[in-house]
């Protein structure tokens, strides 16, 4: 005999809810029955970013994962194992140690990988300056690696035009 | 901080006040800030937790509020005192719950708390009654302001303000609107309402935030995503679709009398008559009956009473306000009892006190 799917009475009542043309099929014993079929409609959904946060869709390859999971953030020594298994990162390096993971998460979560909103207006222009060409000089590194030329054009002219913003602001 | 003298109020956000209160009991907005040279807490030792805490309150406690803040310091707080504050909304559970050197600073009227060693470094709030969400964004944009000229925040050109939680990257904003919905749930319409709002990347969350369940027809509704829209924006989804939400609620009420006003004035008495009468009575029992006798006061049945007085009922018949109240810890069934009491002192004989 099957269990109540609530607690551990065996199941008397197999109930077949069906929402947005979908079955759901529930095995509950009396009690819970009856408190589920009176609480219909008022409970909360569980919304799917609650039940399982950071699933890794489209990485069903175990190697596949085991690998990403031993990437280690150099800073705060995190792996991405550990981050998955708490839900929380380390430090805000995280967010480049492990951005080849993270991207395809967050495009998960929020349907987006570009902020757009709010800036500190008091973080100096240049240090936000000099964050982004350390960025972007491992992106060239990576584009001459993958001898992607078109790419590696565009970056480059990208980290000149901020070198030469960089010192102008700083003779300002 | 006299929490003996806060027994006795409430916090400005429950006065019932502002637009549609009726049914829009508050609004919240919260913003989630992290320190760029610390880890996040869940790598942080007690001693970067208490070099962090130490910063962020000498901070705080500089912001010019236009009033003044207090600051309490969590970790040497006893758990009643913490369950003290986040049935006052002013600290989250898991706030509460977790360790180590944390606070928070509130600001008097408490509309405004800032949390410190939270699940991120700095989580700001702004809390007003009624649907008045531009009003706590520009509230909370302006203290984030100042502070940002005295830290400097994680953040990163692509991903905005880096954040402990990838969910809440971006803007690190929660912009959230507490609805009050007994006919919409006493229908079942309510799931209707769950629906629509999951299509567009809306939340609903009960009256303590995520995990807890919908006490007393208490909704919480707030954005999800918090990368790739700008604050403005997410503040104008929530702002699009509370008002539908509010008339649908109305359009109900009225249905609901218009269908059978004997039965349901009938409920609503009933509901209060217990409140009045109780000898020992749960707080789920009192959040389900006080939600009648509020919707019952929205709607003209009941006339002796005030929104602000139940708004209030709520949060000082919780657990830890009712031995804060009564000075002494207090089991389940012995609260039970002092809940029944407080509750007839507070609704019984009301013509009486008013002459």
């Amino acid at each position: 005999m099957k269990k109540c799917r609530r607690c551990s009475k065996p199941a008397t009542l197999h109930i077949t809810d069906i929402r947005e043309g979908v079955a759901h099929e529930l095995h509950l014993c009396e009690t819970c029955a009856h408190e589920y079929l009176n609480n219909a409609g008022s409970e909360l959904p569980q919304s799917a970013e609650e039940s399982e946060p950071f699933a890794l869709k489209g990485t069903e390859d175990p190697d596949e994962l085991e690998q990403l999971d031993q990437v280690v953030c150099q800073n705060c020594g995190i792996s991405f194992r550990e981050f998955r298994s708490q839900g929380r990162l380390g430090c805000p390096h995280d967010y480049i140690a492990f951005e080849a993971e993270l991207i395809p998460l967050l495009e998960n979560i929020h349907g987006d990988t570009q902020h757009c909103g709010k800036f500190p207006k008091r973080a100096p222009d240049a240090s936000q300056r000099q964050y982004r060409l350390i960025k972007l000089r491992n992106e060239l590194r990576n584009a001459v690696g993958q001898e992607d030329y078109e790419d590696a054009a565009r970056l480059r002219d990208e980290i000149q035009e901020l070198e030469q913003g960089i010192e102008g602001s700083e003779t300002e | 901080m006299d929490f003996d003298a806060l027994t006795g109020t409430s916090g400005e956000w429950l006065r019932g006040t502002g637009p549609d209160a009726d049914i829009v009991v508050s609004s919240r907005v919260r913003l989630a800030r992290n320190l760029a040279q610390f880890p996040f807490l869940s790598r942080a030792d007690d001693s970067v937790k208490s070099e962090l805490e130490s910063l962020l309150r000498s901070k705080v406690e500089g912001l010019n509020l236009g009033s003044r803040l207090n600051y309490v310091n969590v970790n040497t707080l006893e758990s009643l005192d913490r369950q003290f504050l986040v049935e006052r909304q002013l600290i989250s559970p898991e706030h509460a719950e977790s360790h180590g050197s944390r606070g928070v600073g509130i600001s008097e009227g408490e509309n405004v708390s800032l949390m410190i060693n939270e699940e991120d470094h700095l989580r700001i709030q702004v809390l007003r009654s009624g649907l008045a969400l531009d009003e706590c964004w520009e509230e909370i944009n302006r203290i984030d302001d100042s502070l940002e000229q005295e830290v400097t925040y994680a953040f990163s050109e692509r991903l905005g303000y880096l954040t402990a939680c990838p969910t809440n990257v971006g803007t690190g904003i929660r912009v959230s609107v507490m609805l009050h919905l007994p006919a919409l749930v006493l229908t079942k319409e309510i799931q209707k309402v769950f629906q629509a709002l999951q299509k567009i990347s809306l939340a609903v969350r009960g009256l303590y935030g995520e995990r807890s369940q919908a006490m007393g027809d208490f909704y919480q509704i707030s954005n999800q995503v918090t990368l790739g829209k700008s604050e403005e924006k997410l503040i104008a989804t929530l702002k699009d679709v509370v008002p539908n939400i509010v008339s649908y609620e109305r359009r109900v009420r009225n249905a609901l009398v218009e269908e059978n006003r004997q039965s349901l004035h009938d409920q609503i008495s009933r509901a209060y008559g217990i409140l009045q009468n109780a000898q020992t009575i749960s707080s789920e029992e009192t959040m389900h009956l006080l939600s009648s006798v509020r919707m019952g006061i929205n709607l003209g049945l009941i006339d002796d009473l005030e929104i602000p007085t139940v708004n209030e009922l709520f949060i000082h018949t919780q657990p830890a306000h009712l031995q804060k109240l009564r000075h002494e810890h207090l089991e389940s069934a012995d609260r039970n009892i002092a809940r029944a009491t407080f509750l007839r002192q507070r609704l019984s004989n009301r013509d009486t006190e008013r002459n």
